[in-house]
């Protein structure tokens, strides 16, 4: 009887990580738009990376964390991993609708088209494609046993299937920016937009995170009280 | 070794007889995929388009579709009378059953595309005599890659609600890779180019069906019933 309370302290503990992280939004969009140098040819539009590249990123590092909490759950079969993995899928498709929604934004003004079959953008819509196909899966299995087996089959799949697409779109001409700060020799990005956007990487992981152990201290909280339920309805038989 | 190969032949050949004393399943393929090469010809506008432009995508598209409405056979099949259970208290082991399952939806997907190629032909007026070889070759990497992923797809999503739909969502992100290679390769066969051309192509496609016939041999036990 101790898995509710437990369940509700670890939501109210994951609120003042969230609280943190939007704290320090707050504080790396003032220092993007009031702080850091506007792009010379770009303009004002280049501001939407400190939104774009991080989201990306996170977008990619939740469908790994799908992955691999997809690998360990077929092996011990412990629901936590599979409530961990279906989180973090949550969450990595809210990212990966702002990464879509703001590249657009940029290349509409930049490259003059919302649109092009360039490899990232490919990869990240065929991510997009296996997160919803995840979350659809997810819904269309009662059982939970058999929901943690399915989804963690397609987790693995997914993850695996990502970086073949890139490669596969990667094989036509790209159009996207190459690499600015990951690429060989020295980032050649100036280095206060350097900082911004690194700390963006960093401030973004955070509120991942948070939003992570939020959706999961949720999920915990959910089965706990329907557990409680079960229970009772049991006792009163 | 020996003895998982015997087990999945004896699976793939049950399938394979059911399917050929009906025949409902592979004649139907065949109709719809005739029936979507005809109305390719009306779906673009000839004086703008050449049909040998459109020659490569429509292929993939009619053979990617026929393969996923063929995959859903090999599970529903199993599912009537819960026959799914006597093949897993037989003692065949569960690598053996995707196998074996995997191989009967090759020989069907096969059969399809080598009635559907000839037509396709002829429809769309391509020389397909002088790259028969390797065009042959480029559609068996690709079938064997998709039909892998489908084949463990399908024994999930005829457990779900609204199966066969579901079956199309988790199956198409998987074709980008084999149908984008495979349609890419076929257009520069089709244009005589080099192999230099279309090598990485072919790479690609070979380690997309290494990578994933692996893998949904290794994942496939977790999709049945414990």
């Amino acid at each position: 009887m101790t898995a509710i309370p437990t369940a509700e302290r670890a939501l109210k503990r994951s609120g003042v990580w969230m609280a943190i992280a939007l704290l320090l939004m707050a504080a790396i969009y003032v220092r993007a738009l009031a702080f850091t140098p506007e792009e010379a040819t770009q303009g004002l539009v280049q501001k939407i990376f400190y939104i774009h590249a991080p989201s990306a990123w996170v977008a990619f590092l939740a469908f790994g964390v799908v992955g691999i909490c997809s690998a360990i759950y077929l092996f011990v079969k412990d629901p936590r991993l599979d409530l961990l993995a279906a989180s973090s899928a949550e969450v990595g498709t809210v990212f990966t609708t702002v990464v879509l929604v703001t590249g657009p934004i940029w290349g509409k003004e930049i490259w003059g088209a919302w649109w092009t079959w360039d490899a990232r953008l490919t990869s990240t819509l065929f991510l997009y494609f296996i997160y919803l196909a995840y979350l659809v899966l997810r819904s269309a299995v009662e059982e939970p046993g058999r929901r943690g087996r399915y989804s963690a089959v397609l987790g693995i799949l997914g993850a695996l299937l990502v970086p073949f697409i890139h490669v596969s779109v990667y094989l036509f001409r790209t159009l996207h920016p190459m690499p600015v700060v990951l690429r060989p020799g020295k980032p050649e990005l100036p280095g206060s937009m350097l900082l911004t956007l690194l700390s963006s990487f960093a401030v973004f992981t955070i509120f991942y995170l948070a939003l992570l152990a939020r959706r999961y201290a949720w999920a915990r909280l959910v089965d706990a009280r329907a557990q409680s339920e079960a229970d009772r309805a049991d006792a009163s038989r | 070794m020996r003895s998982v190969l015997a087990q999945a032949w004896a699976i793939a050949a049950k399938d394979l007889l059911l399917e050929f004393r009906s025949r409902t399943a592979f004649l139907s393929a065949l109709v719809f995929t005739a029936l979507v090469l005809a109305i390719f010809n009306f779906a673009r506008d000839p004086t703008a388009v050449s049909s040998v432009d459109l020659a490569p995508s429509v292929l993939w598209i009619t053979f990617s579709f026929a393969g996923v409405l063929g995959l859903n056979r090999a599970f529903t099949l199993e599912k009537e009378n819960r026959a799914i259970d006597g093949l897993l208290l037989s003692p065949a082991s569960r690598t053996a059953l995707y196998l074996g399952k995997t191989a009967a939806n090759l020989v069907f997907v096969g059969a399809v595309e080598a009635i559907a190629l000839p037509l396709f032909a002829l429809f769309f007026n391509v020389p397909l005599l002088d790259v028969l070889a390797p065009l042959v070759l480029v559609i068996a990497l690709a079938t064997v890659g998709f039909v892998a992923v489908g084949t463990l797809m399908s024994s999930m999503a005829v457990n779900t609600r609204f199966g066969e739909m579901m079956l199309l969502v988790l199956v198409l992100p998987f074709l980008v890779t084999p149908v984008s290679a495979a349609a890419e390769m076929t257009t520069k066969l089709f244009a005589h180019r080099p192999f230099a051309e279309w090598a990485a192509w072919l790479k690609l496609l070979a380690a997309y069906d290494i990578t994933f016939v692996v893998l949904c041999t290794l994942v496939f036990e977790f999709t049945l019933e414990e």
